[in-house]
C-alpha cells in the first residue's frame, strides 16, 4: 500500500506533526462496554452495560430478566403442591431454602402444626443447604479474583452435600422434599449417623481451603476496601443476609424471627466491621462453621416421631395405609387431583436463605390454587445496588463485587 | 400450638396508633394471621410510607408486590412490605389503582424502590409517577403487554426459536400442539356454578303430559299376545296372589 493510501484511511489528522501537537489536550471520551450475558464472572446471565473512563467504572446499567420464566404466573395455574417444585428452580444453588418460605407460608394460612421431628429435619437440611450454597459461592468468589485451587476443594464438600440430598429425597438438586405439614419422607438412621461423621471430617478440608485465601496478600488486595457499604446504605438499599451483616448490622431472621426450631438452636451471628467485599466473604466463612454447629445440635436433639402433620386434608397418607383403609385411598386421590384448599387470606413469610431474606407473599382466595404468589428474591435488591457499589472502582473489581453479592439468576429473574 | 412460621414481635395497639398518625390518608386496616395491612389513599402513599418510616421505625422496604383483581373498579393493588429492624416487626401498606392512574413513586424514600417499581410496571402496567427510570426489567427487549395481568394468557402471544434458514432468532405467534388445559377441580356438589349434566331434568319437577298413562288393565300395558304356551302361564307370584284376586276378576 502506498503512503498516500495510508493517509487516506487515517483521515484528516494524518500529518505526523499535528498529532504531536494535539496529544496534550486530547480528550479521552468515556466508553461503554458490555459485560455478559455470556461471561464466566457474570454468575449466569447478567448483562451489564458499563460506562468506563479509562479503567474506572462510571456507571453500570444492569440488564436482568434473561432467565425470566414467569414462575409466579405459572404458580397461579397450579395447585399448592404442584407449585412447590418451581421453588427448587429459583435459586438452584440452595433449593431447600427456597421451598422453606413457601411451605411456611402455606402452613401459616392453614395454621397447620408441624411435628417436632419434621421441624428438626427441615432445620437440619436447611443448614446443609446453607453449607452447600456457600461452598459454591466462596469458591466462585475466590476464582473470580484469580485463585483456582480452593474452588476445586470446596466443590468436593459440595458434592458431599448433594449426595446427602440425594439420599434424603432422591434428587441431588431439585429435591421437592419440604412439604406443607412436614417433609416428604423420613430419613434412614444411617443417613443421620453419616451426616454426624461428615460434620467431623469436612471442616478440615474447608479450613485448609480457607487458609489458602483469607490471609493471602493478593486476595486481600482484591477485596479489602472494595465496595464499602455503610449501615445506612445497607438498610436503604434493602440488603439482607450476609450483605447486611457484612455492613455490621447483626440482623439474622433465624435469630430475630425464628421459625421451626431455630429458637432452640445456639449459634452466633457473624458481622463485618468495614462493610467491604472481604467482610462479606468472611461472614459467609463463619456462617459455614455456625451452620455445622446448628446441624450437630439438630442431630443430638432430634426426637423420634412422625415427619408430617396427621391432618389428612393436607398431608397424603402413606402407601401402606392406603392398602387397608378406604378413607386413606380417597384422601390420596383427592390430594393428588384436586389438592387441598387454603383459606382465603394473605401472608408474607420470609426466611433466612443462604443469600438473605427470601420472602413469599401468598394471596389465597380459598381455592386449591394460589391467587397470587409474589416471590421476594434476595438478589434483586442487592444487584440494584451494584451501580452505586461499583462506581469509582476499577473494572476488575466489578467481578469481586459481584462475587460477594452472591447472585443466582434463577432466583433474581424468577 | 399452631404453625411454625417466623415469629416476630407482637405490637399491641399498633393499628390504632397508625390510624391516628395516618388520619384521613388511611382507608382500611386489616389484621389477619397476625399481620397488619393498611390500605391508604393512592395520592398519599408516599407521605404515609414516609411517616411510617420516620415515626414507626419501618426502615426497610422489602418488597413491592402487584396483585390484579380484574373484577374491581380499580383493579390493581400495589402492596408495600415494610420491615422494622429495630422493633422486629413487619407490616404491609397497600393502595389501589387502574391501568391509567399513576401511583406516586417512593424512590425518594428508598432507592431500592427503583427496580421494585419497574417490576410492577413491567408485569402489571402500573405507572409510577416520578420514578426516574421506569423501563421494563424482566421481560424481553421489545416485549408488548403486561404478562401478570389475569387477562394475559399463560401461554403468551409470541414464541421465539432459532431459524436455520434465516440464521437468526425469530419471533412467531404461539402455536400449541395441544390446547392449554385448565382443569376445574372444584367439587360439583359444592362450588359448581353450572348445571350438572342430567340435573336440568329435575329443575322444573316432572315433565308435563296431557293424559297421564295408566296401566290398570292388561291391555293398557301395551303388551301383545303371549308368544307361546309357557309364556302364557301366569308367573308363580301371580299364581300365589290369585286366590285373593279371584273375586275381583269375576266381578
Amino acid at each position: 500500500m502506498t503512503t498516500e493510501a495510508l493517509h487516506d484511511i487515517a483521515g484528516a489528522t494524518s500529518e505526523p506533526g499535528q498529532i504531536e501537537q494535539d496529544s496534550a489536550d486530547l480528550e479521552i471520551q468515556n466508553y461503554t462496554i458490555n459485560f455478559g450475558p455470556q461471561h464466566p464472572a457474570a454468575h449466569g446471565v447478567l448483562r451489564m452495560v458499563m460506562e468506563l473512563e479509562g479503567e474506572i467504572v462510571e456507571r453500570i446499567d444492569c440488564h436482568v430478566g434473561l432467565l425470566h420464566r414467569g414462575t409466579e404466573k405459572l404458580i397461579e395455574y397450579k395447585t399448592y403442591l404442584q407449585a412447590l417444585p418451581y421453588f427448587d428452580r429459583l435459586d438452584y444453588c440452595s433449593p431447600l431454602a427456597m421451598e422453606y418460605s413457601y411451605v411456611l407460608a402455606i402452613e401459616k394460612l392453614l395454621n397447620l402444626e408441624v411435628p417436632l421431628r419434621a421441624q428438626y429435619l427441615r432445620v437440619l437440611f436447611a443448614e446443609l443447604t446453607r453449607i452447600c450454597n456457600h461452598m459454591l459461592n466462596l469458591g466462585a468468589h475466590v476464582m473470580d479474583v484469580g485463585a483456582m485451587t480452593p474452588n476445586l476443594w470446596l466443590f468436593e464438600i459440595r458434592e458431599d452435600c448433594l449426595n446427602f440430598f440425594e439420599r434424603a429425597s432422591g434428587a441431588r438438586m431439585h429435591s421437592a422434599w419440604f412439604r406443607p405439614g412436614g417433609v416428604h419422607q423420613d430419613v434412614p438412621l444411617k443417613l443421620l449417623t453419616d451426616l454426624a461423621d461428615w460434620l467431623d471430617t469436612f471442616p478440615k478440608l474447608f479450613e485448609d481451603a480457607m487458609s489458602l485465601v483469607i490471609d493471602n496478600r493478593i486476595f486481600k488486595q482484591r477485596n479489602v476496601d472494595i465496595a464499602v457499604v455503610s449501615k445506612d446504605d445497607a438498610v436503604r438499599w434493602g440488603f439482607s443476609g450476609p450483605m447486611i451483616r457484612g455492613s455490621g448490622i447483626p440482623w439474622d431472621l433465624r435469630k430475630s424471627q425464628p421459625y421451626d426450631v431455630y429458637d432452640r438452636m445456639e449459634f452466633d451471628v457473624p458481622v463485618g466491621t468495614r462493610g467491604d467485599c472481604y467482610d462479606r466473604f468472611m461472614v459467609r466463612v463463619e456462617e459455614v462453621r455456625q451452620s455445622a454447629r446448628i446441624m450437630r445440635q439438630c442431630l443430638n436433639e432430634m426426637p423420634e416421631g412422625p415427619i408430617a402433620s396427621s391432618d389428612r386434608k393436607v398431608v397424603p397418607p402413606k402407601r401402606a395405609e392406603m392398602k387397608q383403609s378406604m378413607e386413606a385411598l380417597i384422601h390420596h386421590f383427592k390430594l393428588y387431583t384436586e389438592g387441598f384448599h387454603v383459606p382465603a387470606g394473605e401472608v408474607y413469610v420470609a426466611t433466612e436463605s443462604p443469600k438473605g431474606e427470601f420472602g413469599v407473599y401468598l394471596v389465597s382466595d380459598g381455592t386449591n390454587k394460589p391467587y397470587r404468589c409474589k416471590i421476594r428474591p434476595t438478589a434483586f435488591s442487592h444487584l440494584q445496588a451494584m451501580d452505586f457499589m461499583t462506581r469509582g472502582h476499577m473494572l476488575s473489581d466489578a467481578t469481586a463485587i459481584l462475587g460477594a453479592i452472591d447472585v443466582v439468576f434463577g432466583e433474581c429473574d424468577r | 400450638m399452631g404453625h411454625s412460621a417466623p415469629r416476630y414481635a407482637v405490637l399491641e395497639g399498633l393499628g390504632d396508633a397508625v390510624a391516628a398518625t395516618l388520619g384521613d390518608r388511611l382507608i382500611a386496616t386489616r389484621f389477619a394471621q397476625g399481620e397488619y395491612c393498611f390500605t391508604v389513599r393512592r395520592e398519599a402513599i408516599a407521605e404515609a410510607l414516609d411517616l411510617l418510616r420516620d415515626r414507626y421505625e419501618y426502615q426497610q422496604l422489602v418488597e413491592i408486590a402487584g396483585v390484579d383483581y380484574p373484577e374491581r373498579a380499580e383493579r390493581f393493588e400495589v402492596v408495600y412490605c415494610l420491615l422494622s429492624l429495630t422493633k422486629n416487626h413487619r407490616i404491609r401498606v397497600a393502595c389501589t389503582t387502574d391501568e391509567d392512574t399513576a401511583v406516586p413513586t417512593v424512590t425518594t424514600i428508598w432507592p431500592v424502590a427503583g427496580w421494585l417499581e419497574r417490576e410492577v410496571y413491567d408485569m402489571y402496567g402500573v405507572i409510577f409517577a416520578g420514578n426516574p427510570d421506569l423501563r421494563r426489567i424482566l421481560t424481553d427487549y421489545g416485549f408488548r403487554g403486561h404478562p401478570f395481568r389475569k387477562d394475559f394468557p399463560l401461554t403468551g402471544y409470541s414464541e421465539m426459536r432459532y431459524s436455520e434458514e434465516q440464521g437468526r432468532v425469530i419471533y412467531e405467534p404461539v402455536k400449541l400442539a395441544q390446547d392449554f388445559r385448565n382443569f376445574d377441580f372444584t367439587s360439583p356438589w359444592e362450588g359448581a356454578d353450572y348445571v350438572l349434566p342430567g340435573d336440568e331434568k329435575s329443575l322444573g319437577g316432572p315433565p308435563h303430559v296431557d293424559t297421564p298413562k295408566t296401566t290398570e288393565k292388561k291391555s293398557d300395558t301395551g303388551a301383545g299376545r303371549a308368544a307361546n304356551k309357557e309364556a302364557a302361564k301366569p308367573s308363580p307370584e301371580a299364581a300365589a296372589e290369585k286366590p285373593a284376586d279371584k273375586k275381583g276378576d269375576k266381578a
